[in-house]
């Protein structure tokens, strides 16, 4: 079955193609379905092959497939072939595991879109981008998956493109991710150069014999890369507003694929970055800064899906924390509780939306659980997940970073440690306002003075008949959604209350892959010690948040102050400092530049030919004599300058 | 008595001169033709004299060149000028100034 691995991601690429050439014929649903189907095959096969791997032993966990010459360039011979390890096959098992749960979802979630056939070629193209991401064997291969995703973000985030907040998003997205994709590529040339190969198994057998200095380079210039996919201080700024795609579209993105990419990036590389103990400090730091720094911001969110975002760039900061503490497992173990918890949240939220009429303001929510009680046990499961309640799956994960983190640097744990009671109390207000409480969608008047502040524009488009805000009110009931949506939410939800029993045979399962393996060093008591911090934390950010939201201890709008809805302004500030300076430059170059110089230049060698011509066209009598007349002067004007010269 | 060289070139300048202003100054179109054969035979002449005078055969060969270009020339020049006075009764060069600027 390892052999097949090249199957993983050619079974989303056939699903690309075939719906690509037959998806309208297809139609809704059966288009969802066959791109479905592939992702299932895709993940069976990645099942087979992590078993084949798991018969292997030790060091032997290896397995590479050359498939064929992809170009040749001088000293440069670019196969196109695949790396599976435990790294790879991990991550490759959560993308098409938790992607197929998605793209089911899809199928009920999509339904009735007019280009719902298009939404699935995107999203087999999105599967196929990210699996050549994780399963390449060269730097170069997988960025071409690390371009596919970005292109594929791009198309499934401004899927509504009616809409121009879309359109802007999936812009936004592009753009930001380019600046990344910069730092990806300067990394690329940067080993080419030091190793004369982009293969990961030579670059990172010999990366331990790199200068401190050029190791260091690379790290930076890959962490750039990394922190553009991955949505981090500073280019996390397109992630909050992707949530204008289709909300499996959010999963994907958020859970799946994508964002993870420059985490896996971070620890494929891992013995270059051990090399680079500096780069280490400066990631754990971004990490835990950018961690703390969303979590504030998605405390005082009320669109249910921006909580969300900002909880994902949040959660992408720990595992960037824990990849700068050199606790690379600990990163990949939250990779994929996250993935399985967040995937749960974000259908959970897609199907809260659905079931509310294409709602997405948490303000005017309220007691769902009686009417979504599939949704709202699953979202539960999801919240206690990255609340890091014991025993769910996130408290596990985000014990380890928190634990790597204490033996790195006790200042990063601390912002870890205060991070996570904010992350147990922005899902807990969330819980509270959409599940708890009153029923505040029966009252049609009662509009909260945030709505203002929230972007106008927030239903998809797609789903059932009233698709505006006055949907969630009158006579409206919410209603439990579809099978299809209801069963990939159950599968998730079991995944992510137990994935936590993960967590030893992960680390002894991953540690092949490491340069370095990783021991943390403190003594059991301290462990136990953080183990009860950690919880208490977590615990006293749900009582927090009970206390606020459900009793009204505090009041309300005392927690979401206005630099936090607004998120800190970052998005005004970028305004400022990078909109306005591009735009006066394209105003230049438009205006100016172009308009008076270069055009000045065409027209006036248009207008000097013209004028000349005219000029001598008088010139041309038809007078055969003149020019007989003109031979003759010439002649002897040519004859006298030869006898001049002569003499 | 052999003439000298020096004749011949005198005589084939007047016969190219003669050639040249007739060609400036006539209008009548079939006399510039001849104009231009008298002037391209003046330069016959002198292309023979220098290859007697030089002894060198060259010359004469170039004249026989001369000959079947402006052999050519008449034809074309000719059937030109019949299809001119077809269309026109009475024609001048100058009456001709189609290709104006």
């Amino acid at each position: 079955m390892i052999h097949a691995v090249w199957l993983i991601p050619a079974l989303p690429l056939a699903g690309f193609l075939i719906l690509l050439a037959t998806g309208r014929k297809l139609g809704d649903p059966r288009a969802g379905y066959l791109a479905t189907a592939m992702m299932v095959g895709s993940f069976i096969v990645a099942v087979g092959v992590f078993f084949d791997l798991m018969g292997l032993h030790g060091e032997e966990r290896r397995f590479e497939q050359d498939l064929f010459s992809w170009m040749q360039v001088g000293g440069l011979d670019v196969h196109v072939g695949f790396l599976v390890d435990p790294l790879s096959i991990t991550m490759a098992l959560f993308v098409t595991g938790v992607g197929a749960l998605i793209h089911l979802y899809s199928v009920g979630y999509m339904h009735g879109d007019e280009r719902y056939p298009t939404f699935f070629v995107y999203l087999n193209l999105f599967a196929f981008s990210m699996l050549m991401l994780v399963l390449a064997d060269s730097f170069l291969l997988t960025f071409l998956g690390w371009e596919g995703v970005g292109a594929c973000s791009y198309f499934l985030i401004s899927f509504w493109f009616e809409r121009p907040s879309a359109a802007t998003a999936g812009k936004k997205a592009f753009v930001t991710n380019r600046v990344g994709d910069f730092g990806f590529m300067l990394a690329m040339f940067l080993i080419f150069a030091t190793f004369g190969s982009l293969n990961y198994v030579p670059v990172l057998e010999e990366a331990g014999t790199l200068a401190k200095g050029t190791a260091s380079a690379i790290a930076l210039l890959l962490f750039v890369g990394a922190v553009g996919k991955s949505a981090q201080i500073p280019l996390y700024v397109w992630l909050p507003d992707a949530m204008e795609g289709p909300t499996p579209v959010s999963a994907l993105i958020h859970a799946a694929t994508m964002v993870t990419a420059g985490v896996f990036l971070m620890v494929r590389v891992n013995p270059i970055l051990d090399v680079a103990p500096g780069v280490l400090t400066l990631i754990a730091t971004i990490g835990a800064l950018t961690a703390f720094f969303a979590a504030t911001i998605a405390c005082a969110q009320n669109d249910i899906k921006k909580v969300l975002a900002y909880s994902t760039v949040s959660q992408l900061g720990y595992m960037f924390l824990a990849v700068g503490s050199g606790a690379y497992i600990a990163a990949i173990f939250h990779m994929v509780t996250h993935a399985f918890f967040k995937a749960l949240l974000f259908l959970g939220a897609g199907s809260v939306i659905h079931g509310m009429g294409d709602e997405q303001d948490m303000k005017r929510m309220g007691a769902l659980r009686k009417w979504m009680p599939i949704t709202s046990g699953t979202f539960i499961v999801g919240w206690l997940a990255i609340a890091g309640v014991p025993p769910f799956s996130g408290f596990w994960s985000k014990d380890d970073i928190l634990l790597g983190a204490w033996e790195k640097n006790r200042l990063l744990w601390l912002i870890g440690l205060i991070t996570a009671l904010m992350t147990a109390y922005y899902m807990s207000r969330q819980v509270y306002l959409v599940f708890f409480g009153d029923e505040r969608w029966k009252h049609t008047d009662q509009k909260s003075s945030e709505e203002a502040l929230t972007e106008p524009d927030h239903e998809p488009a797609a789903t059932v008949g009233a698709g505006a805000h006055g949907g969630a009110h009158g006579d409206f009931k919410p209603h439990e959604s579809p099978p299809t949506m209801a069963y990939p939410l159950v599968v998730l939800a079991v995944l992510a209350a137990v994935a936590g029993i993960l967590k030893s045979p992960l680390e002894h399962w991953l540690e092949p892959v490491l340069a370095h393996p990783h021991q943390f060093t403190s003594s059991s008591g301290t462990k136990l010690g953080l183990i009860l911090v950690t919880t208490v934390a977590g615990l006293a950010g749900v009582g927090i948040a009970y206390a606020i939201w459900l009793k009204g201890r505090v009041e309300e709008s005392a927690m979401e102050p206005e630099v936090l809805r607004r998120a800190w302004f970052v998005d005004e500030l970028y305004r400022k400092v990078v909109e306005t300076p591009g735009r006066a430059l394209a105003n230049f170059s438009a205006f100016v530049i172009d308009a008076k110089v270069i055009d000045g230049t065409v027209n006036g060698v248009g207008a000097l030919v013209r004028a000349g011509g005219s000029r001598l066209r008088t010139v041309q009598s038809g007078f055969v004599r003149n020019y007989a007349l003109a031979v003759a002067v010439g002649a002897v004007a040519i004859l006298a300058y030869a006898v001049a010269r002569a003499g | 008595m052999t003439v000298p060289g020096a004749w011949y070139l005198g005589l084939a300048a007047m016969l190219f001169t003669i050639g040249g202003v007739g060609l400036l100054v006539r209008r009548n179109v079939l006399i510039m033709f001849m104009c231009v054969e008298l002037m391209l035979n003046a330069v016959n002449l002198t292309f023979v004299t220098f290859a007697r005078m030089l002894n060198d055969i060259g010359g004469q060969v170039v004249v026989f060149f001369v000959l079947v270009v402006a052999a050519a020339e008449v034809v074309v020049g000719l059937a030109i000028i019949v299809s001119i006075f077809r269309r026109r009764t009475e024609a001048t060069a100058d009456d001709i100034s189609l290709l104006k600027g």
